[in-house]
């Protein structure tokens, strides 16, 4: 199961995906993310805090769109991961790619 | 120790894959953080088989067999599809994932880095993927 609520906080939007990101949604996730920036945001945080599992196919979501982002001047940033779910972003090297903060403040005070 | 699950080719089966293995592997010594790692690896081998060689046609199915050997835990995934050999494929490096916008080819690159080993053999029609882990590794 995977819901996932948007807010605004300034310029900021927030995405916070609560469950489980597998094969089998990770098109939501996709989904919200792309719904952000077509709508104009300059600046997407993902709340890691709910996330209680996440395979490749999530993974591979954020990664999707790494390249897009910096030639759009868009920021993604993630924060609050739990240590595994870390750790699956440190397997792979994604946390050299990917701006991760260990909670909201960092992730929303970082350039 | 012997469990064994059948799954339906959707990739919905695979929550029930994860239940499966999270309720079998608590009763083996083993970290949180291996066992959340080695549930994710086998999660790929079968996300894959479902996605790529059955096409998630729900009348399909992949059988895993969990074991538990004296040094190792063993994985044995089965399916009759198109035969997909893990150890042929070439997992992508980084940056074509992200240059190709790839949404996918990082699962496959996971179970090498979490797997000891990974052996895989075709026979009669039945593909059959091992992964092993050894205790301690």
């Amino acid at each position: 199961m995977l819901s996932i609520e948007t807010q605004q906080e300034n310029q900021h939007y927030i995405l916070q995906p609560k469950g489980e990101i597998d094969a089998s949604n990770s098109v939501q996730l996709d989904e919200s993310i792309r719904r952000l920036a077509e709508n104009g945001a300059k600046s997407i945080l993902v709340d890691g805090s709910a996330i209680e599992y996440i395979s490749s196919a999530g993974l591979g979501v954020f990664m999707s769109y790494l390249e897009d982002f910096q030639e759009q001047g868009i920021t993604l940033k993630i924060f609050s991961l739990s240590p595994r779910v870390l750790e699956v972003f440190q397997i792979l090297g994604l946390d050299q790619l990917i701006p991760i903060f260990p909670e909201k403040e960092a992730a929303l005070n970082a350039n | 120790m012997e469990h064994t699950i059948q799954l339906i080719c959707q990739t919905t089966a695979l929550s029930e894959l994860r239940k499966f293995l999270n309720k079998n592997l608590s009763q083996i010594m083993l970290s949180e953080k291996d066992k959340h790692q080695v549930i994710l690896a086998v999660e790929e081998v079968c996300a894959n088989l479902i996605i790529h060689s059955h096409h998630c046609n729900g009348s399909d199915h992949i059988s895993l067999n969990l074991r538990q050997e004296d040094d190792r835990l063993v994985f044995e995934i089965m399916d009759k599809g198109k035969a997909f050999n893990l150890l042929d494929y070439e997992a992508p490096d980084l940056k074509t994932v992200i240059s190709e916008k790839r949404k996918g080819g990082l699962g496959l690159i996971l179970v090498k880095k979490i797997m000891d080993e990974i052996e895989f053999e075709s026979q009669g029609g039945t593909n059959t993927c091992r992964l092993i882990k050894f205790f301690g590794s």
